[in-house]
């Protein structure tokens, strides 16, 4: 177990590794100088290079990536050109709405998307298996960006029930915070459950007809723990798998829903930072969620070695 | 002696729903299993003996298939009779497991992978003897020790990958016999299995019959197992029943060509037979769905022009039935 951690841990070193320096360059190959669009068309060519004198833009590009990659590793990733403070604290503002809108969407999707797997491999074939499975196509293939403006219309303009986006003022209590997510939250959680769905449908199939669920009903147990106990805990690997790539997917990459509810999220701070070419920003972002996305398939390794105890060292 | 038998098959017919159509695996099959008495139902695969089994437990697939015609009359521990081929999903789920119980031909993959051995088998236990945890674990250890499982307290509580074949099949014996069942149905049982782990696992299941007094019905295609375990013989070919008897008639005087060419296949009785051996002809291409006829006629060295035509019924003699024509005859 610990020499798993261990190997995996490394692994994260690595693929850190790769990931700061495909963001360093990448962000760098793209056209667009950050000084000149800090200072607009007026400004002259000289205000513009002293600014990027100002910012070691000016350095060569292998100078500039040493210099960052020292920071990184006294855990500081730098400076915002645009925002006028350190990195790591503009990240931190914007961390809590993603993070909660990331698990509470993961919670909305798997509470729609296991029992509904689950229904649609027990009665597989039959009239629910096909409702279902025409739903999580449904629910797959609606942009988040249209179910999000149905949902303000409906839930926010003409019911009034929740806030029609934001994320409430800084100084709102958690629960208003919240509130203002569980649209966005639900709009996710639907669209991300399909996946689930048919994760779980498939999982279940795989292992519905494995002898021991025949022995478990031998047995003469109810159908409802054949099901929940033999069946759905041989089933669980590739549904934890699934939920854990959602989970990650979601922190990385909430974008668009949180455009579309103007929500202060990691996805706005990043593709505020792209189009100002605010590189210490994009990199240590970037970094960031690799390294969460990293984490979180540590976690599901760790997560199926209590699943299956064939995976246990 | 027994006045009823414990389980009797009486004309059973199993209709699977398939693609191509409707086809029946087991026709008009009847059998019975005696307290105290192992029942081995003999055929080559295909034959109808698992889907009989199956039928038996309640556990034959709903979706596809149905029990077409007869009954399967089991008498209870209270006394009374039950009707499985028409018992309720209810009452059937009672019967599994406590009364009636089944081992796999598996035993790779019929045991859960992520529950421990102990687990598996208490939760039978408490599910009907209505144990509490430490009660169940307790009869757990208890009946891995019954099976022989050396270091019975330690094996319960590891995962069926820890053990071997024989081990887990042992596992899978003490699973089904924690329950005490009247019934055991063994499909298979010893296939899967080394040659050695077979003889034990063999003595095993008929030492637990004589202690417990249980009935069996063993499934097996193997001569060899029958000539081992087996009371009374029945003969399956084509989902039908063709002979049936006592154990040692059925070896020593088989009436039905079909029997009489297995036992010509057994290596031990081929030898000291070698002059007038009989090879059992090939399976003529895809058997086609019996329409008329014997259904072994096609492979009969026997058979003439009207075993093609008419079914042969069922004749009894003697405390056997066999179903050719031509039995008296070839005999």
């Amino acid at each position: 177990m610990l020499k798993v951690i261990a190997r995996r841990a490394f692994g994260l070193a690595i693929v850190l590794a790769i990931v700061g320096a495909m963001v360093f360059f990448l962000t760098r190959l793209a056209p667009g100088d950050p000084a000149a669009l800090m200072l607009g068309d007026q400004a002259s060519a000289e205000d513009i290079a002293k600014l990027r004198e100002t910012y070691g833009l000016d350095r060569p590009v292998l100078v500039q990536f040493g210099l960052w990659l020292k920071e990184v590793f006294s855990g500081n990733l730098g400076h915002s050109i645009f925002l006028q403070r350190p990195v790591t604290q503009a990240l931190a503002e914007r961390a809590e709405p993603t993070f909660f809108l990331a698990v509470f969407s993961l919670l909305i999707a798997a509470c729609i998307g296991i029992p509904a797997g689950i229904a649609s491999a027990v009665w597989r074939g039959r009239m629910a298996d096909q409702a279902i499975s025409g739903f999580a196509m449904l629910a797959a293939n609606i942009p988040s960006f249209w179910l999000g403006l149905i949902f303000i219309q409906i839930f926010s303009v003409r019911l009034g029930l929740f806030p029609v986006a934001g994320y409430g003022s800084p100084d709102a209590g958690l629960l208003e915070r919240l509130r203002h997510l569980l649209l966005p939250a639900s709009v996710l959680g639907i669209v991300n459950s399909a996946l689930i769905t048919r994760f779980t449908r498939a999982s279940m199939l795989d292992v519905l007809d494995a002898d021991f669920v025949r022995t478990a009903r031998a047995k003469g147990l109810p159908e409802r723990k054949v099901i929940l106990r033999h069946a759905f805990g041989n089933a669980l690997v590739p549904i934890v798998t699934v939920l854990g790539l959602t989970l990650a997917l979601l922190i990385g990459g909430a974008i668009v829903t949180e455009t579309v509810f103007g929500l202060p999220g990691i996805g706005n701070l990043v593709v505020s930072a792209v189009l100002r070419r605010d590189y210490p920003v994009i990199q240590g972002a970037l970094l960031v969620v690799a390294a969460i996305y990293v984490l979180i398939n540590l976690a599901i390794d760790v997560l199926y070695t209590l699943i299956d105890p064939r995976v246990r060292m | 002696m027994e006045s009823a038998p414990l389980l009797e098959i009486t004309d059973l017919s199993v209709t699977f729903r398939g693609e191509a159509g409707e086809s029946t695996p087991v026709r008009g099959v009847s059998l019975s299993v005696n307290a105290n008495e192992t029942h081995a139902v003999v055929g080559e695969s295909g034959s109808g003996k698992s889907v009989t089994s199956l039928a038996v437990m309640g556990l034959l697939p709903k979706a596809s298939s149905r029990i077409s015609g007869g009954a399967i009359r089991y008498r209870r521990r209270d006394g009374l009779t039950s009707d499985l081929a028409h018992a309720s999903d209810g009452e059937m789920r009672r019967l599994r497991g406590a009364e009636i119980a089944m081992i796999f031909q598996e035993p790779m993959t019929s045991l859960n992978p992520v529950l421990t051995i102990g687990e598996q088998i208490a939760e039978a236990v408490r599910l009907h003897l209505g144990y509490d945890r430490a009660r169940a674990k307790a009869r757990a250890v208890e009946m891995l020790a019954l099976v022989e499982i050396p270091d019975a307290a330690r094996r319960a509580d590891d995962y069926p990958h820890h053990m071997s074949g024989g081990m887990r099949q042992r596992a899978m014996i003490a699973l089904a016999m924690s329950c005490n069942p009247a019934l055991l149905i063994a499909d298979e049982p010893t296939t899967a299995l080394d040659v050695t782990i077979q003889a034990q696992v063999l003595k095993l299941i008929d030492r637990l019959r004589l202690e417990t007094g249980m009935g069996v019905l063993f499934i097996t295609h193997n001569l060899g197992v029958v000539a081992e375990i087996a009371n009374r013989v029945s003969v399956f070919y084509a989902g039908e029943v063709v002979e049936s008897a006592e154990k040692r008639p059925l070896f020593h005087a088989p009436r039905h060509p079909y029997t009489r060419a297995l036992l010509d296949c057994l290596p031990a009785r081929a030898k000291r037979d070698e002059n007038n051996r009989r090879i059992l002809n090939p399976i003529p291409g895809q058997v086609a769905p019996v329409k008329a006829g014997c259904g072994f006629a096609p492979r009969c060295v026997h058979a003439r022009a009207w075993c093609h035509e008419v079914a042969p019924a069922l004749e009894a003699e003697d405390g056997r039935v066999i179903r050719c024509h031509r039995w008296q005859e070839v005999a």
